[in-house]
């Protein structure tokens, strides 16, 4: 990124959206550039380059608020566009809580330097790229006969923003990210294909996880769902592996903001301080994991980020709580989302716990559902494996788990040792108890 | 309510949300791009091009003999605006502008884009486009012929020709109707977005054809409550089309449904687990097709071998009354296209004809890859993505049952009313899609309500359970997004009244 072109160009817009009136701004100009490799059994299938920039703006003038986005950074565009931009502003209703955020609370960014940029990055070339891309999918040659395609992918990024707010916030970030993925499908009973994948993503290249390994856990997860059934209507404990409780425990993201608490849209509402979990359950928001994959020093009110208590010990200590429904609610910003999700790990590693299972369903795939952020209500399909004695026995698929987090929650019963650090929510191994599985 | 007729309505405009000039305002071309009055003008006025510019950057992409190279050129004007908490507090805009260069070298895709249209920018473009082949130059096609359309989404106003101050007015209104609808609702927001997309597609066949896309949406929310007990519904619409849409009478509906469709949640129950007759309601229920069958019918995944219906062509899946379309010729469905993103025409497709299985949904490489004319129905999300075949408005025609013959036929199961999303995995075949509210059905009649459940089947299987289709076909109404691939592309879907007699219903006990 042109870093004096870039910042130049939003100290102008910023002055500009002051001479035309506004009280207040805030803004962000940021640039990326992506490059994808894929294969398909030997081949490239695509090739997909990019870079791209825009602008976005919050528009503070006569006690309203608007923000808008562009890609067209022209200067005789941008002069037309932050021109409607707040003459379309003085239309709108006068809102008392819009307004910047307090600049006490831009102060204290962690002074760790997170190592989100990778310096290599620049360095690889197109044929690297192509023999990475290649070389996940030819692990698999050979290995199942049953194979009918194995498509892999690498793909990286760049990206570098600035973040200006009228009242003295200034921020920049540079960050890379590599990811790499394999899914493979194989031909299965009758007209069905099984598929599996694998994905792994990083912020500096020499921590993503080896091509073989990706591999072949692509392959194994397939071949699982080789021969998989639904099985009778039954209640019995949840057994979520590592890398897919986050699918759980994601949808709580929206029950604990500041917006839907406000809109009361929340079963988690009026509830802070309370205990909503068993005594296992520990989360803590922690931006400041060195090259963490939601690490960030601000969020986009400017916030200095922060780490956090979410749950401790089942008790509800924290909402997130962005500038504007921080206002309306009188509480003082703490962010306006998550960064990284650390879960207290256990003692047991994720097979440890399996083995001690007699019965009980081991999820290792969702597919679709949803929760309602207002009940806690929830209904998801799953795929899996059921466990008896420790052992997995019978490949599972069609079915759904329905419950509310209410009862969840308070259902935690062990927590393993092994989190998923591949991911901004590091989620171990977890035992719920008594989940309702739907089937035949 | 807004007291002025649509008429009115669109006429009292204050400052619009325009973010660009339009020089005039433009349909779908039809024209020769050689005849006197050049259709494209427009849009080469637009985005600063012409002729000599797409030939040279075209050469660039061939550079290294691709077989084939498209340009597609696109800007975007978007614009919402959100009442909350009583207020039209909240307002966004946004631009899109760019072109994306696409070179194919068998079933190779080599793909770049670029925001800055110049020719020095495309140029640049193109040739990390063109690395995908590995032989000689071709050359750019001398001239472009016009593709001739059929427009299915006539406008008459342009929604830079809408007034904030309308809309602010229009939000409040439907906000204050629904706090008159029931004493239990105690938050409402009503959100208005339209967005107005021009399209260029140009390919080194020599094609040429360009769209003008409309879109409107608009939804209300609202949150009540009862006994300490909290819940959240919300009712909305999404056409193809200008503000006169919004008529009195469907201004005054959409606070209604909102409201009954959240109060009525107080009543609802979840179901009882396990296998049961489904009885899906006429409309949005189309969701069912969408997962079950539509993407599995996407040639990708076909010419792939990976789909559950790669081997399945010509043969029986479903019983004779079942006949499944995707079409993108309805008038003003959301889904609806005029062209796709690669420039063939919209067209109506047969999936399932008489409950045989008939077309995949085509893009440019997979037509060519089976050897069959493709179907329209190659799409993206804009011009940083390269098109992939894609549903467009996918429905099952009407049956020789009626409602009341399939709700007398199920001894014990439910009705799926309101859908909120699904998913499917297209190898194994098996989805699901959430149910939002429906009813439930005992010894053939209608007893109760339920709320949030899951469903989840086999493509293949419950298609062949589809025992039972009614004559009261629906289109849903709303604004519905299909994602693929990382791409988001709006469609839409319908179905008449129809029974899947077993599937399993995610309830509990």
């Amino acid at each position: 990124m042109e870093k004096n072109v870039h910042l130049d160009l939003g100290y102008w817009v910023q002055k500009k959206i002051k001479q035309l009136g506004a009280s207040q701004s805030a803004l962000g100009i940021r640039q990326s550039r992506s490059v994808s490799v894929d294969y398909r059994d030997g081949k490239v299938e695509t090739l997909k380059e990019s870079t791209q920039q825009s602008l976005w703006i919050e528009v503070f003038a006569k006690g309203r608020y608007s923000s808008h986005s562009t890609n067209d950074l022209r200067k005789e565009s941008l002069e037309k566009f932050l021109t409607n931009a707040v003459d379309l502003t003085g239309f709108l209703t006068k809102d008392e809580f819009r307004r910047l955020a307090d600049p006490d609370l831009y102060e204290g960014q962690s002074k760790v330097d997170l190592d989100l940029y990778d310096s290599g990055q620049s360095d690889i070339t197109v044929e690297e790229r192509q023999d990475r891309a290649k070389a996940l999918g030819a692990y698999l040659e050979g290995k199942d006969d049953r194979i009918i395609s194995v498509a892999s992918s690498f793909s990286d990024n760049h990206s570098e923003s600035y973040q200006l707010a009228s009242n003295g916030f200034e921020g920049h970030k540079e960050s890379t990210s590599f990811a790499q993925s394999v899914e493979t499908s194989i031909q299965g009973k009758g007209d069905k294909k099984p598929q599996g994948w694998r994905y792994y993503r990083a912020r500096h290249l020499n921590d993503l996880v080896g091509a073989e390994q990706t591999a072949k856990e692509a392959l194994a997860r397939t071949q699982d769902r080789l021969g998989a059934e639904k099985i009778a209507s039954e209640t019995m404990p949840l057994l979520l592996e590592n890398s897919n409780a986050a699918g759980l425990l994601w949808r709580l993201a929206r029950p604990l903001s500041a917006s839907s608490i406000q809109q009361k849209n929340s079963f988690l509402a009026d509830r802070k301080g309370e205990k909503v979990g068993s005594d296992l359950l520990t989360i803590t928001d922690d931006p400041s994991i060195v090259r963490g994959l939601g690490s960030r020093y601000y969020d986009g009110d400017g916030l200095a980020a922060k780490s956090m208590p979410i749950f401790t010990k089942g008790v509800l200590n924290n909402y997130y709580t962005d500038v504007y429904y921080g206002n309306k609610l009188g509480w003082t910003p703490n962010a306006g989302g998550s960064s990284n999700l650390i879960v207290k790990p256990g003692l047991r590693s994720g097979a440890e716990i399996e083995a001690s299972l007699d019965r009980a369903i081991l999820v290792t795939n969702w597919l679709g559902g949803n929760a309602n952020p207002t009940t806690g209500d929830f209904s998801l399909g799953v795929a899996g494996w059921l466990i008896e004695n420790g052992k997995r026995v019978k490949s599972i698929t069609e079915m759904n788990i329905s419950g509310n987090y209410n009862d969840l929650l308070m259902n935690l019963i062990e927590v393993g040792n092994d989190p998923w650090i591949h991911s901004s929510f590091r989620t171990p191994t977890m035992v719920f108890d008594k989940v309702s599985f739907s089937g035949s | 309510m807004v007291q002025m007729s649509r008429r009115d309505f669109v006429k009292v405009t204050g400052t619009g949300l325009a973010l660009a000039t339009l020089p005039g305002f433009i349909r779908s071309g039809f024209a020769g791009v050689g005849a006197g009055d050049n259709p494209y003008n427009f849009y080469f006025q637009r985005f600063g091009i012409d002729e000599d510019m797409i030939r040279k950057v075209m050469a660039e992409a061939l550079h290294y003999g691709g077989d084939y190279c498209d340009l597609f050129f696109q800007n975007e004007l978007s614009n919402s605006i959100r009442l909350q908490d009583n207020i039209v507090n909240s307002a966004s805009t946004n631009v899109t502008l760019g072109v994306g260069i696409r070179v194919l070298n068998g079933n190779q895709t080599g793909y770049s884009f670029t925001e800055d249209i110049s020719l020095a920018s495309m140029k640049a473009a193109a040739r990390t486009a063109a690395g995908i082949a590995s032989g000689s130059a071709k050359a750019a096609p001398q001239t472009f012929n016009a593709t001739k359309l059929m427009n299915y989404y006539e406008t008459e106003i342009s929604y830079e020709d809408v007034g904030v101050k309308d809309k602010v007015d229009m939000l409040q209104a439907i906000n204050d109707d629904v706090f008159k609808q029931d004493a239990r609702v105690v938050k409402a927001n009503v959100n208005f977005s339209d967005s107005e997309n021009y399209i260029l597609v140009v390919n080194s066949e020599g094609g040429i054809a360009s769209d003008y896309q409309p879109m409107l949406r608009i939804s209300v929310g609202c949150t009540a409550e009862e006994d300490g007990k909290r819940e959240n519904n919300y009712f909305d619409y999404s056409v193809r089309d200008d503000i006169n849409f919004l008529t009195e009478e469907k201004l005054k509906r959409l606070p209604r449904e909102a409201v009954a469709r959240t109060v009525k949640l107080f009543e609802a129950q979840t179901p009882p687990a396990g296998e049961m007759p489904v009885v899906l309601a006429a409309g949005s229920s189309g969701i069912l097709l969408h997962e079950a069958i539509g993407h599995g019918m996407e040639a990708d995944f076909n010419r792939q071998g990976i789909s559950v219906f790669s081997d399945m062509i010509n043969k029986k899946v479903a019983e004779d009354f079942v006949t499944i379309v995707d079409n993108g010729t309805n008038p003003h469905v959301r889904g609806s296209i005029n062209v796709d993103d690669e420039g063939h025409p919209s067209e109506e497709t047969q999936l399932v004809e008489n409950g045989v299985l008939r077309s995949y949904i085509h893009d440019r490489i997979s037509a060519k890859h089976y050897g069959v004319d493709p179907t329209g129905s190659g799409r993206r999300e804009s011009f940083k993505h390269y098109p992939l075949p894609r549903m467009r408005n996918t429905y099952m025609k009407n049956g020789p049952h009626t409602f009341d013959e399939i709700i007398a036929n199920v001894k014990y199961g439910i009705v799926a009313e309101q859908f909120t999303n699904g998913q499917v995995n297209i190898g194994p075949g098996d989805f699901t899609f959430y149910v939002k509210s429906g009813s439930l059905i005992e010894d053939g009649k209608i007893t109760g309500l339920i709320k949030d459940v899951n469903i989840i089947g086999n493509g293949p299987e419950v298609l062949s359970r589809v025992t039972m289709v009614a004559n009261d076909m629906k289109m849903a109404e709303g604004g519905w997004t299909c994602g693929k691939n990382g791409q988001s592309v709006p469609v839409s879907m319908g179905l008449p009244s129809v029974l899947v007699s077993s599937i399993t219903v995610g309830g509990r006990g």
